[in-house]
C-alpha cells in the first residue's frame, strides 16, 4: 500500500535545504516506516528533484521520521526557477512511495 | 497555576487579519504576535528604506493596526510583532501617530534595534556562506542589506520598559513567542530546558494557523471543519512551561495530536538541535496529549546551550529570472506544447543568449475548454486536454532575461498551431546568504514612542 494509508507529511523549506516529515497515524507502524523508508530509499525517489545528500531524524515518540535534503530547490527559494519554489508539494510525493504492512 | 495566553496574529506577510480581531476579541489573550518577516523580506524592505529612510517597515503593518489597535488597546492585550522589517523606528513612530489620530491614551511603543550590521559588512566578508561554500565577499552581486537574527533580549527589555506593542526588525521567529514567557514568569535564561520548552511553544505557534488545520486538510484522510474560517492558535503557558495549544471556540480548524507534529518538525533540521539565539533546543522528547476538544497539551521541550555565533541574513543582487507562459488544447497538445519548448531552446541557443540555468514546465488540465469538452477529448484517458508551457530562465543581465520572456510571447505568430494566453515577466532576484558572526558584535538598543 501507499505510505498516505499509514501516514501523514508535511514539507519545509530552509534555504536550498528541504525537509519532509513523515508521521504515522499510529504507533504500531512506526517501526515499519523506520524499516522501510530509508534515507537512501528516499532519495532514490526523489533523484530527478534533489541534488545533494538526504539524512533521516528519528522521533520515536511521535511515531516521526525527519528527512532533511540537501540541494533540494534549485538553489533556495530566492533564486529557484520552480513554480514551488518552497518545495512544498513534496511532502505529498513522499506519501506516494509504496510501503509492505 | 497562573497560565498567560498568548496568540498568533500572523504566520507570514500576507496573513489575514480576521483570525487576529477574532483572537483579541474572544482569546482572552495577554500577548499577541505577529510573525511577518520571511528570511528575504528584510533586504527588500532595505531597499525601500534607501529609498525613503521613513520606509521600509511591513507594507500591511498600517493597515493590520488600524483593525487591531483600538481592540487590543480596549482588551489589554500586548502587541508584539516583527513587522519593522528594516525599520522599525519608523515603524514605531507610525503605529505612535495611528495612536494618536484614534485617540488612544497612555499607549507605549517600543522599536528593537541592533539586527541591521550593515555599517559593518566590511568586517565578515572573510566568513563562509552557509549555502554556497565560498567566502562573503566572492558573491557576484552589490550586498544591499546584512541583519542578525536577534533573540529575546530586546523584547523584554520592551516589555520591562512598559510596552504595550513592541515592534522589531529581525529576530528568530520563536523569541516573538518565548519573550513574553521569560518575562511574565521571570525565567532564567540560563534554565535551557525551560527555554527549549518554551521555543517548542513559540514554534508551534508561529505559523499561525499551521497548528490549528490550516495546511493539514486531506479530505478522506485528515478532514479538518470549517477550514475556511480557520482560527489562529493560543497556547496557555504555565510558569513551569507546561502549555496548552487551543484556539477560539467556534472558529474553524482543529488542534490535534496530529496538527502539533506535522508543525514540531516544520522547517527542522535535526529535532535534536534546533538553534536559535535563546537555545538549542531539543525537540526529540516532546510530547502531545489531547486534554480535550482542540485542546492539546505540550511538554517534553529541553535545550542544552545558546550558540556562540548568531546567524545573519547577507541579502544581494544575484541574478533575473525571465519568464513566458503559454497554452494549447485539443488533442496533440502535449506534442506542440513540447514542440514549443524545443523552439524556445534552440531560439535562445541561435540567439547567444548567455543562460545561467533554464527549466521547462508542462502544465495543465482545465484552463482552456472546462470539464465538458476536456472530458470528450482526453478520451484515451492519457493524453491532456491542455498543456500550458512554462519557459523560466535565469541570466546575469536584464536584457537577457527580457529575451527568455519575449521569445515565449513571439510562439504565437511563431510557434505551433493555437497557441494561447501568454504571459511574460521578469524579475530582479535579490538572494539571502547566510553566515555566522560572533554575539558580541551585537549591540541592541530599544528605544519608546509614547501618546
Amino acid at each position: 500500500m501507499k505510505l498516505k494509508e499509514i501516514a501523514h507529511s508535511r514539507t519545509g523549506d530552509k534555504g536550498d535545504i528541504s525537509n519532509i516529515s513523515l508521521i504515522v497515524y499510529k504507533q504500531e507502524h512506526y517501526e515499519k516506516i523506520k524499516e522501510q523508508v530509508t534515507a537512501y530509499k528516499v532519495k532514490e525517489w526523489f533523484k530527478e528533484i534533489v541534488k545533494g545528500e538526504v539524512e533521516r531524524y528519528e522521533i520515536p515518540k511521535i511515531g516521526a521520521l525527519n528527512f532533511v535534503m540537501h540541494k533540494a530547490l534549485g538553489g533556495g527559494v530566492t533564486r529557484s526557477l520552480a513554480i514551488d519554489k518552497h518545495g512544498k508539494s513534496l511532502s505529498s510525493a513522499l506519501l506516494e512511495m509504496e510501503i509492505e504492512i | 497555576m497562573k497560565s498567560i495566553r498568548i496568540g498568533c496574529g500572523a504566520g507570514y506577510a500576507g496573513d489575514r487579519i480576521e483570525p487576529a480581531v477574532e483572537l483579541i476579541e474572544y482569546g482572552n489573550l495577554n500577548y499577541i504576535a505577529f510573525e511577518c518577516l520571511a528570511e528575504r523580506t528584510i533586504a527588500i524592505a532595505q531597499q525601500e528604506k534607501l529609498k525613503d529612510p521613513n520606509k521600509g517597515y511591513d507594507l500591511l503593518l498600517e493597515a493590520r493596526m488600524r483593525k487591531i489597535l483600538p481592540l487590543s488597546y480596549k482588551k489589554g492585550v500586548k502587541v508584539i510583532t516583527n513587522m519593522g522589517a528594516a525599520n522599525p523606528s519608523a515603524a514605531a513612530r507610525l503605529v505612535k501617530n495611528l495612536a494618536a489620530e484614534i485617540g488612544l491614551k497612555g499607549l507605549k511603543i517600543a522599536a528593537v534595534l541592533g539586527d541591521n550590521i550593515y555599517d559593518k559588512i566590511q568586517n565578515y566578508l572573510e566568513l563562509k556562506v552557509l549555502e554556497t561554500g565560498t567566502s562573503l565577499k566572492d558573491l557576484k552581486g552589490d550586498i544591499v542589506s546584512a541583519n542578525v537574527y536577534l533573540g529575546i533580549e530586546g523584547i523584554v527589555k520592551a516589555l520591562e520598559g512598559g510596552a504595550d506593542v513592541v515592534i522589531t526588525g529581525r529576530v528568530a521567529d520563536p523569541a516573538l513567542f518565548l519573550a513574553p514567557m521569560v518575562y511574565e514568569y521571570g525565567w532564567d535564561i540560563e534554565d535551557y530546558d525551560l527555554l527549549g520548552q518554551g521555543t517548542l511553544i513559540g514554534h508551534l505557534l508561529e505559523c499561525a494557523a499551521q497548528v490549528t488545520g490550516g495546511y493539514f486538510a486531506e479530505p478522506g484522510y485528515k478532514d479538518v471543519p470549517d477550514l475556511w474560517k480557520v482560527g489562529f492558535p493560543i497556547a496557555e503557558v504555565f510558569e513551569n512551561g507546561d502549555a496548552v495549544i487551543t484556539k477560539v471556540e467556534g472558529s474553524g480548524g482543529c488542534v490535534t495530536p496530529a496538527t502539533c507534529k506535522e508543525q514540531l518538525l516544520y522547517e527542522i533540521h535535526d529535532p535534536a538541535r534546533y538553534i536559535t539565539p535563546d537555545v538549542v533546543a531539543d525537540f526529540t522528547d516532546v510530547v502531545f496529549e489531547e486534554i480535550g476538544v482542540n485542546r492539546v497539551k505540550v511538554t517534553g521541550g529541553k535545550g542544552t546551550n545558546k550558540p556562540e555565533t548568531l546567524k545573519a541574513s547577507i541579502g544581494y543582487r544575484d541574478c533575473y529570472i525571465g519568464e513566458g507562459e503559454i497554452s494549447y488544447g485539443g488533442s496533440g497538445a502535449l506534442n506542440r506544447a513540447k514542440l514549443a519548448g524545443e523552439i524556445v531552446k534552440k531560439r535562445l541557443e541561435l540567439m547567444q543568449v548567455p543562460v545561467e540555468e533554464l527549466r521547462v514546465d508542462l502544465i495543465g488540465v482545465n484552463s482552456l475548454y472546462g470539464d465538458v469538452i476536456g472530458e470528450a477529448v482526453s478520451d484515451d484517458g492519457f493524453q491532456p486536454i491542455e498543456v500550458r508551457l512554462r519557459v523560466a530562465g535565469r541570466t546575469s543581465r536584464r536584457e537577457d532575461a527580457v529575451k527568455i520572456a519575449n521569445e515565449v510571447e513571439t510562439l504565437y505568430t511563431n510557434g505551433p498551431a493555437s497557441g494561447g494566453g501568454a504571459a511574460k515577466s521578469v524579475k530582479e532576484i535579490i538572494s539571502i546568504a547566510s553566515v555566522f558572526i560572533p554575539r558580541e558584535d551585537v549591540k541592541l538598543d530599544v528605544v519608546f514612542e509614547e501618546v
